[in-house]
Order: structure tokens, then sequence, then C-alpha cells
């Protein structure tokens, strides 16, 4: 469960762009997980709330967007889908295939408040 | 109405942070950041192996489960090498100072991380842990990680090499069940071979081709630490990595591993990191 600790780490590279950006508080959060990255979605909204809890990103809702594994065929050149366990190419079946997605941790997008509502 | 939020509640309500009530938004701006979520443990990683590539020390990463052989594997490889090499360990447990113990009573220096529960290390635990050590005059600086096949894959530490143990006793299916963990090495060792002629179901050809299709692209060597061919293979290996790490210390190059965790990925696409 290292869940709680990416979402710590998470929550310091948010915190940095909310300081960054004069935000009030944070609104939304964007990241993509892919299935390589070694960290489960549902296990990340879980650990979520104990990480942002007392920060500026506290009400923020998290969105986990989900990618596929894909692999490039060193034999037929193919694009196509794999499974985490069975990383072949999906077209020739050959096992020589370069992982192009899948791995991803990446912090997309965060929306921030940066005037209260009302003041215009 | 509240003249600092806006919101229909009277003054006292102007007190709270955050006041907005959810829904009632102010102005909002998206921020686009596409940034490693681990960016600041590559950091710290990426710093701990410019310290290593400084002394020219090799940092090797084991992972595996729980009782894979890991501790006894290091023991076997000092008493091997002892005379020949000079080797430090840091060690990651849980709890128990009882690794660190095994390894300094071969003789050579062992810093113990003892994590709580964290269930791997991190580039800082590294960090700090290695400045207890004497990094000067080093060859070889084993990290053993806390025996978890998930979590250790998703944190560099600054390691050269990353090295699995997968032993007989596990199965030979083990890396089409933690295909993260497997992937990510550069060197996967089969361990306790000695137990094959016991556990027969174990088949070394199941335990190749379930690598082979998460697309482990290394070496296999298969091995017990009570010696034989298959440590001799381990210990050249060894030999072969460390001299490749002093003729990239004198060029002023690094190596990362093979596979690495996404936040690496995206510095060197940036030209972030060396």
């Amino acid at each position: 469960m290292h869940e709680l600790s990416v979402c710590q780490a998470l929550i310091e590279q948010v915190e940095r762009v909310a300081r960054d950006n004069d935000a009030l508080r944070v609104v939304s959060i964007v990241i993509t997980v892919g299935p390589l990255s070694g960290v489960e979605p549902q296990l990340l909204e879980h650990a979520y709330p104990l990480a942002a809890a007392g920060t500026i990103a506290e009400n923020a809702s998290l969105v986990v967007e989900t990618v596929p594994v894909t692999v490039r065929c060193r034999t037929c050149g193919a694009e196509t889908e794999a499974s985490p366990n069975r990383l072949v190419c999906g077209a020739c079946g050959d096992w020589q295939a370069d992982v192009t997605g899948g791995e991803e941790m990446i912090l997309k997008r965060v929306e921030i408040e940066t005037e209260p509502a009302g003041v215009h | 109405m509240c003249r600092d939020c806006g919101c229909s509640l009277g003054p006292s309500a102007t007190r709270a942070p955050l006041a907005t009530p959810k829904g009632v938004a102010g102005k909002i701006e998206t921020i686009e950041v596409i940034t490693a979520i681990l960016g600041e443990n590559d950091r710290v990683a990426a710093h701990n192996r410019e310290h290593f590539d400084g002394h020219g020390v090799l940092a090797l990463n084991l992972m595996s489960s729980p009782g894979a052989g890991k501790t006894a594997l290091l023991e076997a490889t000092i008493r091997a090498l002892g005379g020949r090499m000079k080797i430090a360990v840091v060690e990651g447990d849980l709890a128990t100072e009882n690794d660190a113990e095994r390894i300094r009573a071969c003789g050579v220096p062992a810093v113990q991380i003892s994590t709580g529960n964290a269930c791997h290390l991190d580039a800082t635990m590294v960090h700090d842990a290695v400045h207890d050590l004497p990094l000067a005059g080093l060859d070889i600086l084993f990290i053993e990680n806390v025996g978890n096949l998930v979590c250790p894959a998703s944190f560099d530490l600054g390691q050269h090499r990353n090295i699995t143990l997968l032993s007989v006793p596990e199965g030979d299916d083990k890396p089409a069940k933690y295909p993260v963990m497997f992937r990510a090495a550069d060197l996967s060792l089969i361990t306790k071979t000695d137990l094959l002629a016991y556990i027969t179901e174990f088949s070394l050809e199941r335990a190749r081709a379930s690598l082979r299709q998460i697309g482990f692209g290394g070496e296999t060597i298969e091995l017990t630490s009570r010696g034989g061919d298959g440590f001799a293979a381990w210990l050249a290996w060894l030999e072969r990595e460390v001299e490749a790490q002093r003729e990239r210390s004198r060029r002023g190059e690094t190596a990362r591993p093979r596979v690495q965790p996404d936040g690496e990925s995206l510095h060197a696409g940036h030209g972030a990191t060396r």
C-alpha cells in the first residue's frame, strides 16, 4: 500500500502549483495512471483524502484517468493494446514488443479558485 | 450578504477559511501541469546516483518477496568477493535490525533502514542511510529493498541496476502475477534451485517463459546461494558490472535501470536531469 506515499507526493506537487498561482483553494486534480506504474487507481482514491486533509487541496476532487497498456512490435511494427502480464504483440503474437504506453503516473491538470465567488 | 465571499450567511461565516460553499465557485483557473507525481523522489534519486558515480560505486537494488533469499545471497556474495571487493549494504526492513546484523557479521558495513509501516524504500531514505556509510573506496553498494513484490518497483532510489529474485518455492508463475516488479529488473535471479529436486511443480522453462511474456529483456541466472555454476555466473555478472561502472565513472557517465519508473522517463524527455 504505497499509494499513500504517492498521494503525499501528489499533494506536495499540487501545493506548489497552488502557491505559484496564488490559489485560494484547489477545486480538482486530474492525474493519469497506467497499469504498469505499479499503483492502483482505487487505492489512490482511498488514500487521497488522508493525504489531502488540512491542505489547500482538502476539498478538491481527484480525477484518475487510466490509460491502457500499449506495445509496438519489433517484428511487424503494429501498435496494439496488451495486458500487463502479457506484453506481446496483439497482431502477430511476437514477444519482442516495446511498451509505448501504460507506465504513466502523471499530474496532468489542477483546477484552482483564484478569486472568491461574488467579487465580480 | 457577506462581503468577503458573497455567501448569504452572516459575518460569522467570514472567519472560516475556504468559506465558499461547495458548488458556489469564484474565479476558476485551469493549470496544465504534466509532471511526474514522484518528481521529488526522482530528483533525490538523481542526486544519489551522482553521489555514487562520484565515488565510482556500483549501486544495486535487490527486490523480491520476503524470504526469497536476498540476505542469504548477500552473505554468500560477501564471503566469495569480500577479499577482492569492498562492499557495503543498505538494508530495508519494516521492523528489525536482524538483516543488518547478519551482514555485519560477514565483516562489511551495513545500515538498517527501519521503514516502520512503509512497504518500500524511497530515494530520501537511501540518501539519509548512505550518509552513514563511507562510500570512498567502495566497489558495490547493495540496497536490499523491503521484501514486497509490488511497492518498491515504483520508486527510483538512484541505483544503476535492478535485480529481482524469484525463489523456487514461490512458483514459476510469479512474474505473471507481479509483472510491474519483474519487468523492472535488469537481472532476474531464480534462487534456491537446490530445492528443484523436491519442488517438482516448478519448471525453469515456464519461469523463463513467464518472464518473456512480461517483456523482461535482461539476463536470467538460476542459482543457489550454497554455490555452484549459477552462483559463479552471478559473481561474474557482478565483476562485469563493477568494471563497467568504473569505466563510466572515469568518463563522467552514468547508467540507469533499463525500465524506469515514469518520472525518470519524463525527466529524461525534458532534459531536466542528466
